[in-house]
């Protein structure tokens, strides 16, 4: 490895901390630890079954992990002074200075979402399949929303500062359904869109979650090479416009050596490999839980490998 | 103490009569995901059909011995197989042409069933009660309780040898067959995944119209305990009785047909138990309210597989 | 692999011994295969005769016990009729009727070709039912008017029943709320109609406090109740808070019952006031409305009021309803019903969401219950039975869930119906003076509810309305709409 920190050490805006999920007997993440960066977009790969989506329900609260800590930062290098302080405190977040620390196993899931700004999508979609493109992108914005209508009661008088915040809302779902290219749908059910704007319309709902830190869960799974240039190209487009951090599990090995900064693979719960794409590419241990190699074998994998790359 | 070994017995025998009325819940459920809420009401046929065809036989307490045993049979035996018929044509027509919709529909059409399967014994039978003199009388002294005026006797009625006893066996024949013949196979099979099953060559449709056969014909059996044991019915036994077993399937983890029979004992123990302790009044009260706490702590039962939420 | 071999292959992989029950069910159904074959469908007469036989059949075993005998208590116990005049003329129907229907409805087993003419129908049913609400709107503002001028004889009898209607459609779409809108299963909606019954009864007796205070309070108590019963259960999901909520219906009902220094047990309580016209009660005298407005006494003038207050409050609920649904609120409900696991994601609050449809949807529950029970003067346990929530439950599902106007044709044609068939006296001249078409009422509403449900699963307005939009409303249909596990 670089003989410098990698940014995501210094400037992390996930940090996740001998994470362990136990189901039963099965461990599925074992003393999990890992950095995500502020600004980058990291990918979490690794076989079928190496625990990937229990990390993402761990870090996005559907699950209560067994134990570990991980840290939310709002804001540019947060002090871990900050973090130790909350930890002890025993509370579940705590700001100070313009900065601000989330112990996400601590909060409900609707709280990770809410205050600690994390926003997610799932391997199997999950739309509001009745409602249309526009109300989906709306139900994201609930919480500023419910704040705006004076929870309901301003609302129901229709005040107008509650139609102002309803005409931002929309503005908002405008501009990202122009974005993923679904405008010409704005009013279709959800459901009846196809697959590949099912995942393009769960990202904008996502984001319009107003989100520090995006999770997504299998973004180009189902789609077709040029669906996933376009995938490639919005997640870019996320991170440089909206200077959202991107965590995303993936299978497909074109979007991730592409567009990541920053690979952690995971086998059997245990992360095997931290570091650049160029790195993780070429780590043999990645190669051979890849191939299912065996232990022993990764020596012959590495020799082979030097042997081709001398060739090249 | 005599007290105490008395309530056990009657609570022992309202249990097995809930937790043969429970199975039936239990097994559609597992099947096809549905609350069978007619359930209920199908229990309250059977006990109809055993009670018109004792009138029909003529038995009484004056029988003969042998004659009882033998009417009683009989009785059983014509009460199953008309009430299964009673369950086999609910499934058809209400519940069959709503596979695969939505399942708002099948609950409305339950419902509607219980509603039209009451008033239909209403209208055929009238709406008043029907007594039956008793028929199996006497029964064995456990228990003498000392004090003045001989205290109080803890007696084991025949009627409630032959609830439990019958109810053993059925529990016993009926677990056997789900675990060991074809049928029973077929059925775990669409209880885990019907579509699969029938690709597998199950007759989904078939597995859960004997579903309902045999759950229709333990609910005769219970009918017919019912009306042998109390001796009274109308035909609104059905309702408190179809809530209550399902209570008492919910109870010992829906599904599961240990799960059914424990829950209808701990039902009826409970209730019985109550109102001999407490109040008469509110022994549905404490019924219901386990319900809501069982499900509210254990979500899946005493015997129930656990659920884990998929994300 | 070859095709016929593959065929060969799929029964044999049927599990061992399915022939034999194929065997021994057939015996079980007298040699007759089941009516739903496919392929006996073209059989023709023959198919059609056999599948009647087996229905006959069927009918024959079921109603043996019930058509055929009927057992009475006697002098010495319980003594046999027989019917058999009864029992073969019902399995003679069931035959003619299921061949009937076998050869001239379940015909066609092919697929129909249907031509283009359907967008045109589709079209003007839309612009239809865009003029049905203010159509019904307006029928129902001018009601009173048209009985008092049609039927000036019966006018009581139809605005009592006009008033019944109206609280049933108030009924419906509080209970919409919970279940078309939240996707809640609630089967114990009718504590809550008691809750606010009885907190205007107690409060009105012990307070003395007159309708127009009461209402709001028993709106309020519901809600709270709506809070209480469902904070523990909303944890729960599907049939399991269906059972709950049950069971709930069934405690408050039970307590109702027995609490006697309270509630008054199963006497109930009576001499609830009557709601008065700003200050002024529907009397003879010369402080009663009449004299107020200078018209002639009459005793339809309350039940003209009574009907006006179940309207203006059923078209209050349908208003707050159809206000919240455009607020983030209302979306949120939708939303919990579609995907809850998605709207925790989302950073929704699916408790607290959930709890407010609930103490909503108990709100008008509740005050729909103060009115019953100003209308009836008299309230006891009796009332609030499950058969009640079940009505209330089928309305809301037979209209179509979170429907509006499907609330008020399934509450028009069900109790409506019902009510009806009071009218047929005629019926006695055909079946003997013995008949009484009164005792078939509940019959034929349980057997209307499964043939509706069956005729059209989604209820009979299913399509949703979007809450927002940007450019063009667009109905969606009831297939992509979920209809909530009842998380």
């Amino acid at each position: 490895m670089e003989s410098a920190r990698p940014r995501w050490d210094l400037d992390p805006v996930l940090t996740v901390e001998h994470l362990m999920m136990r189901f039963g007997g099965l461990v599925a993440v074992n003393d999990l630890s890992f950095n995500v960066g502020r600004g980058d977009i990291t990918a979490l790969i690794g076989p079928n079954g190496a625990g990937k989506t229990t990390v993402f329900n761990c870090v996005t609260g559907f699950y209560k992990p067994t134990s570990g800590r991980i840290v939310m930062r709002h804001g540019e290098k947060v002090g871990t002074g900050l973090i130790e302080d909350l930890t002890r405190s025993g509370r579940q977040y705590l700001a100070r200075d313009g900065h601000a620390a989330f112990l996400l196993e601590r909060m409900p899931d609707y709280g990770i979402a809410h205050h600690a700004r994390v926003a997610r999508t799932f391997q199997n979609i999950r739309l509001f399949g009745g409602m249309t493109a526009l109300e989906n992108l709306l139900v994201a914005q609930h919480n500023k929303l419910m704040l705006a209508s004076g929870y309901t009661i301003a609302g129901v008088l229709m005040l107008p500062g509650y139609r102002r915040a309803k005409q931002e809302a929309i503005d908002k779902a405008v501009y990202w359904l122009e974005r993923v290219d679904l405008i010409e749908r704005a009013d279709d059910p959800a459901g009846d869109l196809p697959y590949g704007a099912q995942r393009r319309l769960e990202i904008a709902r996502a984001m319009c979650a107003d989100p520090h830190l995006l999770c997504l869960d299998e973004p180009a799974a189902g789609l077709n090479p040029r669906e996933s240039a376009e995938l490639n190209e919005l997640l870019q487009f996320i991170r440089a416009e909206h200077g959202v951090s991107v965590l995303l599990i993936e299978h497909d090995m074109g979007v991730v050596m592409e567009i990541s900064d920053h690979v952690i693979v995971l086998d059997y719960g245990v992360k095997i490999s931290d570091g650049p794409a160029d790195f993780v590419r070429n780590d043999p241990k990645v190669i051979a839980a890849y191939l299912g190699v065996e232990d022993e074998e990764v020596e012959l994998v590495e020799s082979a490998l030097e042997t081709r790359e001398a060739g090249i | 103490m005599e007290y105490f070994l008395q309530q056990l017995i009657n609570g022992l025998t309202l249990g097995s009569i809930y937790g043969l009325i429970a199975i039936g819940y239990t097994m559609v459920y597992g099947i096809i995901g549905m609350i069978n809420f007619a359930h209920g009401d199908i229990f309250m046929v059977g006990s109809f059909i055993a009670l018109a065809m004792l009138v029909v036989l003529g038995v009484t307490a004056a029988s003969s011995l042998p004659i009882i045993i033998l009417a009683i049979l009989l009785v059983l035996l014509i009460a199953m197989v008309f009430t299964s018929v009673w369950g086999w044509t609910v499934e058809r027509l209400a519940y069959r042409p709503l596979r695969g919709s939505f399942r708002l529909a099948p609950l409305i059409t339950a419902i509607g069933m219980s509603i039209v399967l009451q008033n239909f014994v209403q209208v055929t039978q009238g709406a008043r009660v029907k007594p039956l003199q008793p028929i199996v009388t006497d029964g064995i002294t456990l228990l003498q309780g000392g004090g003045p005026g001989g205290g109080i006797v803890v007696q084991l009625s025949y009627m409630q040898m032959i609830i439990i006893v019958t109810t053993v066996a059925l529990m016993t024949g009926f677990s056997l067959l789900i675990a060991k013949t074809p049928l029973g196979r077929a059925q775990r099979a669409c209880e885990q995944d019907a579509k699969m099953a029938s690709l597998l060559g199950v007759d989904v449709d078939r597995t859960i119209s004997l579903t309902f056969l045999m759950g229709a014909a333990l609910a005769a059996v219970a009918g017919t305990m019912y009306l042998l044991y109390y001796g009274v019915i109308d035909f609104y036994i059905g309702f408190l009785a179809g809530v209550k077993a399902f209570t008492a399937a919910v109870l010992g983890g829906i599904g599961s047909l240990p799960g059914a029979m424990l829950g209808g004992l701990l039902i009826g123990l409970i209730e019985t138990f109550w109102s001999g302790y407490f109040s008469v009044e509110y022994k549905d009260v404490a019924a219901f309210s386990i319900l809501a706490i069982v499900l509210i702590f254990l979500p899946s039962g005493l015997l129930g597989r656990p659920e884990v939420e998929k994300v | 692999m070859a095709e016929a071999g593959s065929v060969a292959d799929a029964s044999d992989l049927r599990p061992a011994g399915a022939e034999i029950e194929e065997e021994k069910r057939r015996d079980a159904v007298s040699g007759e295969p089941p009516f739903k074959q496919p392929r006996r469908r073209d059989g023709g007469l023959r198919a059609a005769l056999r599948d009647a036989l087996f229905a006959a059949l069927v009918a024959a075993v079921l109603g043996f016990f019930f058509l055929g005998l009927r057992t009475e208590i006697g002098p010495g116990g319980l003594v046999l009729s027989t019917r058999w005049g009864l029992f073969a003329t019902a399995v003679a129907i069931v035959f003619a009727g299921r061949l009937l229907l076998r050869l001239f409805v379940f015909r066609d087993a092919r697929p129909r070709t249907v031509t283009a003419a359907a967008p045109g129908w589709a079209a003007a049913l839309t612009a239809l039912g865009r003029l049905l609400g203010p159509g019904l709107l307006v029928l129902a503002l001018a009601f009173p008017f048209l009985i008092l001028w049609l039927f000036p004889q019966r006018d009581r009898q139809y605005l009592d029943l006009a008033i019944l209607i109206l609280t049933y459609v108030m009924l419906g779409w509080g209970l919409n709320i919970v279940v078309g809108l939240a996707g809640l299963l609630d089967l114990g909606y009718v504590a809550f109609y008691a809750v606010g019954a009885y907190s205007f009864a107690l409060i009105a007796q012990n307070f003395g406090l007159g309708f127009w205070l009461c209402l709001p309070l028993a709106g309020l108590l519901a809600a709270c109740w709506g809070l209480i019963l469902g904070f523990p259960v909303l944890r729960l999901r599907g049939d399991y808070l269906a059972i709950v909520t049950l069971a709930f219906g069934e405690i408050i009902r039970i307590i109702l019952l027995n609490w006697y220094d309270f509630t008054g047990g199963p006497n109930g309580i009576s001499g609830i006031p009557k709601p008065t016209f700003l200050g002024m009660d529907f009397s003879r005298g010369e402080d009663g409305v009449a004299a107020f407005l200078g018209i002639p006494y009459d005793s339809i003038h309350r039940f003209v009021y009574l009907y006006y207050i179940i309207l203006g409050l059923a078209l209050l609920t349908n208003f707050v309803t159809l206000r919240l649904r455009r607020l983030p609120i209302g979306r949120a409900w939708e939303a919990l019903r579609e995907d809850e696991i998605a709207c925790r994601s989302l950073g929704i609050n699916t408790t607290n969401t959930k709890l407010t449809a609930f103490a909503t949807g108990a709100m008008f529950g509740g005050i729909a219950g103060s009115f019953f029970a100003t209308r009836q003067g008299f309230i006891s346990p009796e009332s609030f039975t499950f058969l009640e929530s079940a009505i209330i439950l089928a309305i809301v599902v037979l209209g179509g869930l979170g429907s509006q106007i499907g609330v008020v044709i399934a509450s028009v044609v069900m109790i409506g119906g019902i009510e009806l068939l009071r009218n047929l006296g005629f019926l006695r001249d055909i079946f003997g003076p013995g008949f009484d078409p009164t005792q078939y009422r509940m019959l034929i509403f349980g057997l209307a509810m499964v043939v509706i449900m069956v005729w059209k699963p989604r209820g009979l307005i299913s399509s949703r309305e979007p809450s927002a939009v940007l450019k063009e409303r667009k109905l969606i249909g009831a297939d992509m709409v979920a209809q909530g596990e009842g998380h």
